[in-house]
């Protein structure tokens, strides 16, 4: 259970100004500068330390339950006619993939000597698990997240509360993830010297973009041995994962992303549809711009104001996309899909029927695209399922009585 | 011609009044009027905001201004049409602050263009670090002689102060305290800070920002550098206003008389 450190010279990968092609970097005010340098200058050197190293597998298997289940998902495959497994990253501690992270980063903070911990979060997931982990450190957590989130995810938010966490509402914008990442920096600047902020996904000022990815690399380190113990070989025809910011889909194409011959599919958030006007879609809506000090696509205005997006899950509901990501759409290493609010429903009821897994309406978009993809009956389709569907079930009731 | 801020600090280095106003706020054609006001009554200085959707370095007062400005229609294309033809009647340096993202998308060299036209003197991008401008920007901005004004906090080390020194033009923004725009920290805490800046002997002028709301905060700043920044106070201060000059007066005495 290694984190990725050497990552030789992929073409896509970070570079050592913190790009991934034209896309990433640190747009940050000067006020956050040192925060960011010290990371920036310290994070490979922590990561690959063997103590650090030691202490992250210990607590991802004795804590979080890694590894993950690979399955085979046999009336799935029956349905889709081909061999479909799912990543079951719902089955780890608090519901889903954000947790690898999480535990990554409270060890990375302890080293750098904080003592109070700060995190953004949109469905709620991964403000659980940085509450989780703070608790498990005895470390204050603060916890920002949009006022539309807070009622849409009511019971991650009672979950972050009896974890001990402060959970502050965004009410400013559009008063969801987009928001609660300003708030979440702001804290920051006027924090800047016991604090570390637990980003959660794979965007944001470099290094946090590849912080995450090699975190959440976990997942495709595994996959590959459980594909090699179950098909014979570690590489899948394709890799399909959601993606708000995009750490899930980093983390399950990690190691993935040099072996061209697999395919990665990317789903993003297609809201009412990606031209309604209530959409996440950032590849097909988004330009090139500057949001939350990275630059890479996003969805804006001609005049440069970035857009509220709309999605029915609150971790996909953002305008923008990690820079690894906007550089495998530009390269066309990725492809990128989406999936309306509709077609993730259905597929959440689908493999709630098929296969007894309630998934994470994020993870519902993943799984709503296996109809689209041109599958043979030998293809081997792996998909992330990034989290569990408990902090949906009010949706998916109301849902359910339509 | 010479740059007006180093016409400025050639003529006057002690107790230098920038005011910070948004654009288009508190109603959209209030701009000019609230410059001509400025300068009538005694500003040195006037830092324009080009209004953003997400800013990230202010805190709450200058944020609902900036989503106030924008619901008035304000946008950078607004904002240039507002400002053709000023410098008919505005002599004092202008500076146009705001986030880089909708100067990106503007285009930068566009960008760049239309302030010369107009007749802006400089510019501040809080999330334009300095590493970026040199590799990529730097050109641009000093084709069209345009200064790009770097911030510098209490957490700044010496080294950093340096190089920030060598590639700022016109003055340097020091931000009093490591915070968002509008909080209120006693500047007492800072003395030393502020001393540290004095001792560097830095080639640029320095003005303090952040936290500057009244006559002894202005006048305690002042003691320690070139002059200083309100932003926020003026910001509540012309909010409700129905007599822009009127309100601007007031609010100048109450700083430098
Ligand atoms: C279960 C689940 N999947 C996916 C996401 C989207 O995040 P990312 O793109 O970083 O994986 C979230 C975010 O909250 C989530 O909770």
């Amino acid at each position: 259970m290694d984190i990725a450190i050497n990552t030789g010279n992929s073409r896509y990968q970070v570079d050592k100004n913190g790009y991934y092609g034209r896309f990433g970097g640190a747009y940050i005010p000067e006020m956050l500068y040192p925060n960011v340098e010290e990371l920036q200058s310290q994070y490979l050197g922590i990561l690959s330390d063997p103590s650090f190293q030691q202490d992250f597998e210990a607590l991802l298997r004795d804590y979080v339950g890694r590894p993950s289940p690979l399955y085979f998902a046999k009336r799935l495959s029956e349905k889709y006619k081909a061999k479909i497994y799912l990543k079951r990253e719902d089955l780890n501690h608090t519901g889903a993939h954000k947790v690898n992270n999480t535990i990554g980063q409270i060890l990375l903070a302890q080293r750098l000597g904080k003592r109070r911990i700060i995190a953004e979060t949109g469905a709620g997931q991964h403000g659980v698990a940085t509450a989780t982990v703070c608790a498990l450190m005895g470390m204050e957590c603060v916890v920002y997240m949009g006022s539309i989130d807070i009622e849409r995810q009511a019971p991650n938010v009672a979950r972050m509360k009896m974890l001990g966490a402060t959970v502050v509402p965004a009410t400013s914008g559009s008063k969801t993830l987009k928001d609660a990442t300003n708030e979440a920096i702001r804290d920051w600047i006027n924090n800047p010297v016991d604090t570390h902020y637990i980003l959660g996904t794979a965007a944001g000022p470099h290094p946090y973009p590849d912080m995450v990815a090699r975190f959440q690399s976990v997942i495709s380190e595994e996959i590959k041995k459980q594909l090699l113990e179950k098909t014979g070989s570690e590489d899948p025809d394709y890799v399909v994962a959601c993606i708000g910011g995009g750490s899930n889909a980093a983390g399950a194409y990690f190691h993935y992303l040099d072996r061209e011959a697999v395919k990665l599919v990317a789903v993003e958030a297609g809201g009412k549809g990606v031209h309604s006007g209530f959409s996440a879609a950032t590849t097909q809506l988004g330009t090139i711009g500057i949001i939350h000090a990275s630059k890479t696509l996003l969805m804006q205005t001609g005049d440069g104001q970035i857009v509220e997006p709309h999605s029915i899950s609150a971790g996909l509901d953002y305008p923008g996309i990690g820079p690894m990501h906007a550089h495998l759409y530009e390269s066309g290493r990725a492809q990128f899909l989406s999936a309306t609010d509709e077609e993730a429903l259905a597929a959440a009821y689908e493999l709630s029927l098929l296969e007894g897994i309630i998934p994470a309406m994020e993870s519902a978009h993943a799984l709503a695209k296996l109809k689209d993809l041109p599958l043979n009956t030998d293809d081997v389709v792996v998909v992330c399922l990034s989290g569990r569907g408990d902090k949906d079930l009010d949706t998916y009731i109301r849902h359910m009585n339509k | 011609m010479q740059n007006r801020i180093d016409q400025l600090f050639a003529k006057k280095q002690h107790g230098v009044l920038n005011i910070y106003c948004t654009a288009g706020f508190p109603q959209l054609n209030d701009t000019l009027p609230v410059m001509t006001a400025l300068q009538q009554h005694g500003a040195d200085l006037i830092e324009l905001g080009m209004p953003f959707s997400d800013p990230l370095a202010d805190g709450p007062v200058i944020q609902d201004s900036s989503t106030k400005a924008l619901q008035n229609g304000m946008s950078l294309q607004k904002l240039f049409e507002q400002l053709a033809g000023f410098r008919s009647s505005i002599r004092v340096p202008v500076i146009l602050m705001g986030y880089f993202n909708p100067v990106l998308t503007y285009g930068v060299e566009a960008f760049c263009a239309k302030c010369a036209e107009v007749g802006v003197d400089g510019i501040i991008v809080p999330d334009l670090p300095m590493a970026e401008y040199e590799n990529e920007y730097r050109p641009v901005f000093e084709k069209y002689n345009l200064h790009l004004i770097f911030l510098v906090t209490p957490e700044t080390s010496e080294a950093r102060i340096r190089k920030i020194d060598s590639l700022s033009k016109g003055f340097i923004y020091a931000v009093s305290s490591s915070s968002t725009t509008g909080k209120d920290k006693d500047m007492k805490d800072q003395q030393a800070y502020f001393e540290r800046l004095k001792q560097l002997q830095l080639k640029n002028p320095v003005l303090i920002g952040f936290g500057i709301k009244d006559k002894a905060t202005f006048e305690a700043a002042s003691a320690h550098a070139n002059g200083a920044i309100i932003g926020t106070a003026f910001i509540k201060a012309i909010e409700h206003s129905t007599n822009i000059d009127e309100t601007v007066k007031t609010f100048i005495s109450g700083i430098i008389q």
